[in-house]
């Protein structure tokens, strides 16, 4: 997990404020305009030039000396005839099935455990701290740990497999076709707490009377579930589904933690693949026109996601 | 209200199911740290042979561990100091002014962080290269290459969590202090501070952390001198011989503060992350 639980709070503007001291908050924006230019502006700004050249490890130190590409890069990249293209196009491929996995299972363990402890019960607080401990622990200690529970002679997995007779010999989770289904399981493992966390969150806003209201109108708790907490939580979603994504979709240490730097192909999520091309190959070019690439993708999908969410809440609200 | 009892049964099914998903790799953690090596060499045992606490003694001396640690200290503590400085100043901009260009400002902060990381790791890899080669000054294998590199995802959740908390902080407060002859930036440091600590205390531990478990640029920005617990503990259990008892022990050695800290401050953070989507 680079990333985090950003975004999901607009900051709510204050009472508009006289602007009497009109440099005032320039000055104490300034420090932060000239990092965010240094760390991301100028980067993303060369990136996309980076993206036109022709920059292999011969021109790295140098890389006014790279010779231009035009649009070479992108024309690989996206050349669904060739090695690279055919192999960008099933990384990706990939990743949009484990998001969406991850994503589905996620939310929906999150969302159970949520209502499970909803109502108050003895040890709902242990309840919630063991919940959250995935979510606390550093991701590479915790992924070190699946890697070793995942080892096909050693593995705690295997263990429990074999003594449920849920198989004879012992499958490897780390290579093959199996490490796609290992990759899915360790990621839910570390993404549900954080959905149970937001969507706990949001239950604690939704007012008592509604239950009881929805309660005298003869609705069970499935019913209450139905009319009252999912229409409520509709806000929290709207941002928690389009969060998880994102981070799932960009994950890199997770696989990177599991796999190392060549993960097997059925796991070659599009943030590695793209780290192998530049880091590994060191052909910086085809990496940054990936980069851009799934930058584009990232935006589309968010705007189209935007744009769907604020139509069908309006239509709700008229 | 009265649960019936298929509910009760549901929950206590339901709960620990998931419970035992939760805490298997925890339980694998801490009972293969106190294991002697035989015990997981072999097929996996549930409980250790006999205890030792060998793992925690040896594991200093088979990797770099101490070095790995002081680096990551350093490294996350810096990025995440530094951020919250920055974010405090800009948080409070955004929260007590509107002005032109308020904005686009945190329309950018927004949008960076969704971006993936690997569109600035690679420009930023090439930035570093040319500028050793051009001036001298080496930020590629540094830690202040490092600590530069992490702000790019401490920074903008720094900024934003910070405007959204100080939102929650009552104008009133600025103003009494303003009516007592404060200025704004006294007002500032002399009341909203410290009326934000739990928040402040919340984002920098948060920050701390990310930074604390963040792979990608340290695996590439870092060499042997200067390489952190995240991308030195991954690469040694992705090896083909490794003593797990002993990387175990690591893993939990490097755990228990920061997911202790998490677990204590949590719910200043979800306050900060609900409060503008619940509206």
């Amino acid at each position: 997990m680079e990333a985090d639980s950003r975004w999901l709070t607009p900051p709510e503007p204050n009472k508009p404020s006289l602007p009497r001291r009109e440099r005032l908050p320039y000055l104490l924006l300034l420090p932060a305009v000239v990092l965010e230019l240094l760390i991301h502006i100028i980067p993303m700004l060369a990136g996309v030039g980076i993206s036109f050249l022709g920059l292999t490890e011969f021109y790295l130190s140098n890389w006014r000396a790279a010779p231009f590409a035009g649009t070479g890069n992108y024309a690989i990249a996206l050349n669904l005839n060739g090695a690279t293209g055919q192999a960008l196009l099933h990384s990706f491929t990939v990743t949009i099935g484990y998001t969406l996995l991850v994503l589905s299972l996620s939310w929906t363990f999150g969302m159970t455990a949520a209502v499970l402890t909803q109502r108050p019960f003895r040890g709902r607080g242990l309840v919630r701290t063991v919940f959250l401990i995935p979510f606390a622990l550093p991701v590479f200690a915790s992924v070190i740990t699946w890697n070793f529970m995942l080892q096909q002679d050693t593995g705690a997995v295997n263990r429990v497999l074999l003594a449920l007779h849920l198989t004879r010999s012992p499958p490897f989770w780390l290579i093959g076709p199996n490490s796609f289904f290992s990759l899915v399981i360790v990621a839910v493992w570390r993404t549900w707490p954080f959905a149970f966390l937001i969507l706990t969150a949001g239950l604690q806003s939704i007012p008592a009377d509604l239950y009881e209201a929805a309660a005298l109108d003869g609705a069970g708790i499935l019913g209450q579930v139905r009319h009252v907490t999912l229409p409520l939580l509709r806000p929290v979603n709207r941002v928690l589904l389009l969060v998880l994504f994102l981070w799932t979709f960009n994950d890199f240490t997770t696989p990177f933690t599991l796999f190392g730097s060549a993960p097997p192909t059925q796991a070659d999520i599009i943030s590695i693949h793209i780290y192998e091309n530049s880091f590994v190959s060191w052909n910086f070019g085809t990496g940054s026109a990936m980069s851009v690439l799934l930058l584009l993708f990232l935006l589309l999908v968010t705007g189209v996601y935007l744009a769907v969410v604020r139509t069908s809440g309006a239509e709700r609200r008229a | 209200m009265h649960d019936p009892a298929w509910f009760r049964w549901a929950r206590v099914i339901g709960l620990t199911l998931l419970g035992l998903f939760a805490l298997g790799p925890v339980y694998v953690m801490l009972t293969s740290a106190l294991k002697p090596l035989p015990d997981v060499e072999g097929v996996f045992r549930w409980f250790p042979s006999r205890l030792t606490v060998s793992p925690f003694v040896d594991m200093w001396s088979t990797i770099p561990l101490g070095r790995y640690l002081v680096n990551s200290l350093v490294v996350s503590t810096t990025a995440s100091v530094a951020s919250v400085l920055v974010a405090l100043l800009a948080a409070y901009g955004v929260s007590r002014y509107r002005f032109r260009g308020r904005q686009a400002f945190t329309i950018t902060v927004l949008s960076t962080q969704m971006f993936p990381g690997i569109l600035f790791l690679l420009p930023l890899f090439v930035i570093f290269v040319n500028l050793g080669q051009a001036t001298g000054v080496n930020l590629y294998g540094s830690r202040i290459g490092l600590i530069i590199t992490y702000m790019t995802f401490t920074l903008p959740f720094a900024i934003w969590m910070l405007a959204a908390y100080l939102d929650t902080v009552p104008r009133d407060l600025d103003d009494a202090a303003k009516v007592d002859g404060s200025g704004p930036m006294g007002a500032f440091v002399r009341v909203v501070i410290p009326a934000a600590v739990p928040g402040i205390v919340a984002v920098l531990i948060y920050a701390f952390m990310t930074a604390w478990s963040e792979m990608l640029f340290a695996s590439v920005l870092t060499n042997d001198s200067t390489r952190t617990l995240a991308v030195g503990l991954a690469g040694y259990a992705t090896q083909n011989q490794v003593y797990w008892n002993q990387i175990m022990a690591a893993s939990l050695t490097v755990s228990v503060p920061v997911a202790a800290g998490f677990l204590l401050l949590q719910r200043f953070l979800v306050a900060g992350m609900t409060a503008g989507s619940v509206k």
